[in-house]
């Protein structure tokens, strides 16, 4: 049994299918709007954290003395704005896995419908 | 109890041997070897993914970089978390559903395998291998400084080195995660550990330990006694060229982190697309935390111990273990340098299944052997041998090299490359149906020449030493350097996406745009993703 599977191993994949039924997939309603989900929760988001977390080293690097000032206490605006690059980080991070848990519902949906096309395989 | 850093060196040994010897009769099989029969669980992967980023370098490096210069320090530290987002967003699960053990698997699905894999190996190899050089010489110079008393520079790289053979070469990558898991765990109890210690020293009050922060006395460069504010930014990162470095860098770790190979194979290890996002969630609470905990490293080694007893003491990257013997004493000092031990341990050994991979399964099989094993087991074989291989060129590079040897630049090096030519490779590769052959080679050929052609004239390898400075410690080229960024990110990474555009461009490529869509449904849906191996 182990050298049969090596032999497999080999090959990119063990599911293999037509040209067509892959634009079969790739045109259906289905997965359009998959696309579409993802797309309108991962570019806003991706574009936010790249903005937010520039505006550090930019705010910092040339705006040093308005990030200097004491908000609480000793602790300063610099400080402040990069501790809070963390919680954003994870903040983000959260919304995105809630998002994916509606991506995987979508996609679910297109996998059995092409395995089921597959004939149970 | 001088030797309890020995005894502490030696138990982890002792530990990690043994789970190599587990791990080793577990490894038949190719991807048992190089993806631990993808059955690594969510958050077991998140702290190995963990264990394999957070390099001595993030330890023992950033704590010094904040005891010395406060505030940029710990902005310094920001990116290596946020970007975590790119990878989480954008690369780990159309890598995991599309591929098989490495990147290349991934473009190899509409491009021309051959070209493609072999430029691709090519960029792996080359950012394994640098990274592993910065982390080797590391490494010998951390264990000399803290075993100094057993431990020759010399010993110390080729014990680390043949450890790292050793885990890879039997236990492949069942080992190599449950070392980094080990690891991670250690280095996470340690940094608590001691951040309390830290906060238990200013009586729990935080504003008195900001208050001491703000008022940090040393002695500057002229032997002057002065008092400085230690969260004012621009202490490290000073005009004209400072904030652009930064800028640099942060875009080189926003990029670079989802383009690094020995990250990347991570993914392949657990069952599916959902785990490895749930992995990289992990990992991302673990890496926060540590650098959020820098804050009491960092400015913990500038208020309590000060900037100028570690300058007599070993230097910057010994503001941590000497943190720790200030706050508890010898043995904690044996702990924490037991922990920046393991940290470094567990990074080339990930560095290390990641090239070996990629030679193997890339260009031996696939470039060299058209995509066939002429024999049973012969991908893994050859993926022993290359670790062998692999772990004594980077010993010997690191023993030529020396302690003193300038190595720093590597790192930025590594995360160029892997940000300059394998990101722009693999997002082109997902999203962007024109793609095609010629614009991926070019664009990692662009990508890994501009990174370091730009690093040989920046002023980590072009500059004018003074006399006294002597041997591999002088700058490469004695010239005013030319790029005046340390971190080439800011040029390379658009002329690496330029490359790969234009490449596309010049070229017609009809196939690749017809596999598009298998490449689209693949990676979206994770239809004929590869799954788990029984045992």
């Amino acid at each position: 049994m182990a050298n049969a599977v090596k032999n497999l191993e080999v090959q990119p994949t063990k599911y293999e299918a037509e040209q067509s039924t892959w634009d079969e997939i790739a045109e259906s309603r289905a997965f359009k709007d998959l696309m579409a989900t993802k797309r309108t929760f991962i570019v806003p988001a991706f574009i936010f954290f790249v903005v937010y977390y520039f505006a550090l080293p930019v705010l910092v690097g040339y705006a040093p003395q308005f990030m200097s000032t004491k908000v609480i206490g000793e602790v300063n605006l610099a400080y402040l704005f990069a501790l809070s690059q963390f919680f954003v980080a994870w903040i983000i991070a959260a919304l995105y896995v809630r998002a994916a848990n509606n991506f995987d519902r979508l996609a679910k949906d297109i996998l059995n419908k092409a395995e089921d096309a597959k004939g149970g395989k | 109890m001088a030797n309890t850093p020995l005894i502490m060196f030696l138990v982890f040994i002792a530990i990690t041997l043994g789970i190599t010897y587990w791990a080793s009769r577990r490894s038949a099989g190719a991807s048992a070897y190089f993806a631990a029969s993808r059955q690594i669980k969510g958050w077991q992967n998140g702290i190995a993914v963990a264990g394999d980023y957070m390099s001595a370098a993030s330890f023992l490096g950033i704590a010094g970089i904040i005891a010395f210069f406060g505030y940029d320090g710990f902005m310094y530290s920001v990116g290596w978390l946020v970007a975590y987002l790119t990878v989480l967003l954008v690369i780990a699960e159309p890598l995991r559903n599309a591929g098989k053990y490495t990147m290349a698997d991934v473009l190899a699905y509409r491009l021309k395998p051959r070209p493609v894999r072999a430029m691709a190996s090519l960029s792996t190899l080359t950012v394994s291998t640098f990274y592993m050089i910065a982390q080797m010489v590391g490494a010998g110079a951390l264990v000399k400084l803290l075993l100094g008393g057993y431990v020759t520079y010399n010993k110390a790289v080729i014990g680390v080195g043949i450890l790292m053979i050793v885990y890879v070469v039997f236990g492949g990558m069942l080992a190599t995660t449950w070392v980094q898991i080990i690891k991670a765990i250690l280095l996470m109890a340690g940094t608590l550990l001691l951040s309390v210690l830290v906060m238990a020293h200013f009586h729990f009050s935080f504003g008195e330990f900001f208050g001491a922060i703000s008022h940090v006395t040393y002695h500057d460069a002229k032997g002057q006694e002065v008092v400085k504010d230690f969260l004012t930014p621009g202490l490290r990162y000073k005009p004209p060229y400072g904030p652009l470095d930064l800028l640099s860098l942060g875009l080189a770790l926003i990029f670079g982190t989802a383009g690094l190979p020995h990250i990347l194979v991570r993914f392949y290890t657990v069952p599916d697309a959902k785990t490895a996002r749930n992995s990289v969630v992990w990992a991302m609470v673990l890496i926060g935390s540590f650098y959020i905990m820098t804050t009491f490293l960092g400015f913990g080694a500038a208020t309590i111990v000060g900037p100028d007893f570690i300058k007599t003491h070993g230097g910057t990257n010994m503001s941590a273990p000497l943190l720790a013997n200030a706050l508890a004493g010898s043995v904690f000092f044996a702990f924490i340098s037991a922990i920046a031990f393991a940290t470094i341990l567990a990074v080339v050994a990930g560095l290390t299944i990641s090239a070996t991979t990629s030679f193997s399964h890339d260009f031996w099989t696939n470039v060299i052997h058209n995509g066939t094993e002429r024999r049973p087991g012969e991908e893994v074989l050859v993926a022993r041998i290359s670790a062998f291989v692999v772990g004594a060129v980077a010993i010997a590079i690191a023993i030529v090299l020396g302690p003193t040897a300038n190595v720093a630049f590597l790192v930025a090096l590594a995360f160029a490359v892997a940000a300059s030519a394998n990101l722009p490779v693999i997002v082109l590769s997902i999203f962007w149906r024109r793609f095609n052959t010629a614009g991926a080679v070019c664009g990692l050929a662009v990508g890994l020449l501009a990174s370091i052609g730009l690093i040989l004239v920046s002023p980590s390898l072009m500059a004018i030493d003074p006399p006294t400075v002597t041997g591999t410690a002088r700058h490469l080229i004695q010239a005013k350097a030319w790029f005046p960024l340390e971190n080439p990110g800011i040029l390379s990474i658009p002329l690496g996406f330029i490359g790969a555009i234009v490449g596309t461009l010049i070229s017609h490529e009809p196939t690749s745009q017809h596999k598009f869509n298998e490449l689209l449904v693949r990676s979206n849906t994770g239809l004929g993703a590869e799954k788990a191996g029984a045992h």
